[in-house]
């Protein structure tokens, strides 16, 4: 029987393998959440402080619930961009337009400092995220699921000051997605952690992406990190997209296998023969 | 070894209890050692009267009323005088260090008055207000407000900017971003203006009742100076340095109350 299964897929018509993983997404989630992404497009989009242009003219669409990785040397805008993208800050050019127009709490920041209210308890820390709905009746049972679903339902009554790096931070993740945001944007949010908390927290980021569905933008140093989550790979240069790579392997993904490593090599080849001419 | 080893072990079911005491072990000491150099002689009782000879003052002081009047009237003038100043203070700490155009409008003016040492304003206070309640309690406010004023100002500006970002985010109004984010993360350095601050207050209230006053426990050492009744002078002094343990310990518990988040009032 299990034979039989296994053989299955080759007898089978050949499909183009990205509609496969969109079919078994919405099965998995039912027909709603597969719409719950936000697509985005960005046109002509420059930002400078000052004499100082750091975005020169970026132009991308991104697709809803596609995961996107950015990936650069420092200050190469990467940051910035999506600072603008989460409407912190004002671009001094260019327009940002989502494919809906979302409210507050549909777009979502994790930083790379937990930034945890030190004087909460967990549990009312993942209820900030709520925003506006803070008040609802259900807001303590929403935060709970939260929580439980980065594994730390157990935490709840605890102060952050507890809590391990690799903890607080799954605390954020739950502030972030209490809201069931949209568009979920994360700005080196395993920087600060050690090598094994973050595969972990790579698998947590890529279970709770594929579970819920949102638009996820990744600003990563580490183009390991990148190609292992990401559907697609960008490139920042100079305040340009340099690079625009398609992941497009099966997940999940085995991390060390020859062909990620392939990829990866590629990547970084292209960032260090940039640093080259700047050295 | 063998006697280190059994000292835990015999100590270990009572160490709760003892726990507590061990800071009163060096104040007790002190008390031992004056009795026993004043009952054999080596300090003389008219510079230094026996702690005995000191109990045995306050006890009739007690019965006679004086004592508790006077402690009673002290109290209320450091209360009074604490809550004007430390309200007018951490007013306008909130507004400074929330708004610029009142840091721009007041700050300057407010460093230059708290150069000023307070009590140096005694002799105008005196002629302003003669010896009545309002000189003392002016005094106090004065000194109590700036500690507070500071350390509110200092504890709001030095707030995580990244949490106040973060709460802008997750769309906290105003009030909230106050409630939830500023005055949290203020209050450990408004604790430490606090404690100042009752400190001041202490040494504020004693200058004042000790120079102008007809009634408070700064009032009664002088009359006992007067009469060269030492003990009470004694007596007195040693009210100041309880009471002023007892302001530390309020404040303490507050500290413990308010900011259990903190690590450093978490419980091993």
């Amino acid at each position: 029987m299990q034979e039989a299964l296994r053989f299955q897929p080759v007898d089978a018509e050949p499909v183009d393998r990205s509609d496969i993983r969109v079919q078994a997404r919405q099965l998995r989630r039912g027909p709603e959440a597969a719409a719950r992404g936000l697509s985005l497009t960005i046109r002509g989009l420059r930002k400078a402080f000052g004499d100082n242009e750091v975005l020169r003219g970026i132009d991308l669409h991104i697709p809803a619930g596609q995961f996107v990785a950015i990936v650069g040397r420092s200050g190469c805008g990467k940051s910035t961009l999506l600072r603008l993208i989460a409407g912190l800050d004002a671009p001094t050019a260019g327009s940002i337009a989502f494919g809906e127009e979302p409210r507050a709490q549909d777009v979502r920041v994790m930083f790379q400092e937990p930034r945890l209210l030190p004087w909460a308890r967990v549990l009312s820390n993942v209820e900030v995220g709520l925003g506006r709905e803070r008040s609802s009746a259900d807001a303590q049972a929403r935060a709970e699921r939260a929580l439980v679903e980065v594994g730390l339902g157990d935490k709840r009554a605890q102060w952050p000051s507890v809590l391990s790096g690799g903890q607080k931070q799954r605390v954020a993740l739950a502030r972030a997605l209490v809201s069931q945001p949209r568009v979920l944007a994360f700005d080196e949010p395993l920087g600060a952690l050690d090598a094994l908390t973050r595969i972990s927290m790579q698998q947590l980021l890529e279970r709770v992406w594929r579970d819920q569905g949102f638009t996820a933008i990744l600003v990563t140093h580490d183009v390991a990190e990148a190609v292992a989550l990401a559907d697609r790979v960008l490139v920042i240069e100079d305040g340009r997209i340099a690079e625009d790579v398609t992941i497009d392997l099966p997940r999940p993904r085995r991390r060390g296998s020859a062909e990620l490593a392939a990829l990866e090599g590629e990547i970084l080849k292209h960032l260090l023969e940039g640093s080259e001419d700047t050295l | 070894m063998s006697l280190i080893d059994s000292l835990p072990r015999v100590g270990a079911p009572k160490l709760p209890k003892v726990d507590g005491l061990i800071p009163w072990i060096v104040p007790l000491v002190i008390v031992l050692v004056w009795q026993v150099a004043c009952v054999t002689g080596f300090v003389p009782s008219r510079v230094l009267p026996a702690p005995t000879d000191v109990a045995l003052a306050g006890w009739k002081l007690l019965l006679s009323g004086e004592l508790v009047r006077n402690i009673w009237v002290s109290f209320w003038r450091a209360s009074i005088g604490f809550v004007i100043g430390g309200g007018i203070g951490f007013a306008f700490g909130l507004a400074n260090g929330l708004s610029q155009l009142s840091a721009k409008l007041t700050d300057t003016t407010l460093q230059m008055v708290r150069n000023i040492p307070h009590l140096a304003l005694i002799p105008l206070v005196i002629l302003w207000f003669g010896i009545d309640e309002s000189a003392k309690l002016f005094l106090v406010a004065l000194g109590v407000f700036f500690p507070i004023y500071l350390n509110t100002l200092h504890g709001i500006r030095t707030v995580d900017p990244q949490l106040i970002e973060m709460g802008r985010i997750y769309g906290m109004t105003d009030g909230e971003l106050f409630r939830r984010v500023i005055f949290p993360g203020a209050l450990p350095s408004i604790f430490v203006g606090l404690r100042f601050a009752l400190g001041i207050m202490w040494l504020t209230l004693i200058v004042a009742e000790t120079i102008a006053a007809s009634s408070g426990l700064g009032y009664m050492a002088m009359q006992a100076r007067e009469f060269m009744l030492i003990d009470v002078v004694v007596l007195s002094i040693l009210i100041y340095a309880l009471l002023g343990k007892l302001a530390d310990s309020a404040s303490r518990a507050l500290e413990r109350l308010t900011l259990s988040w903190h690590p450093a009032f978490q419980k091993k």
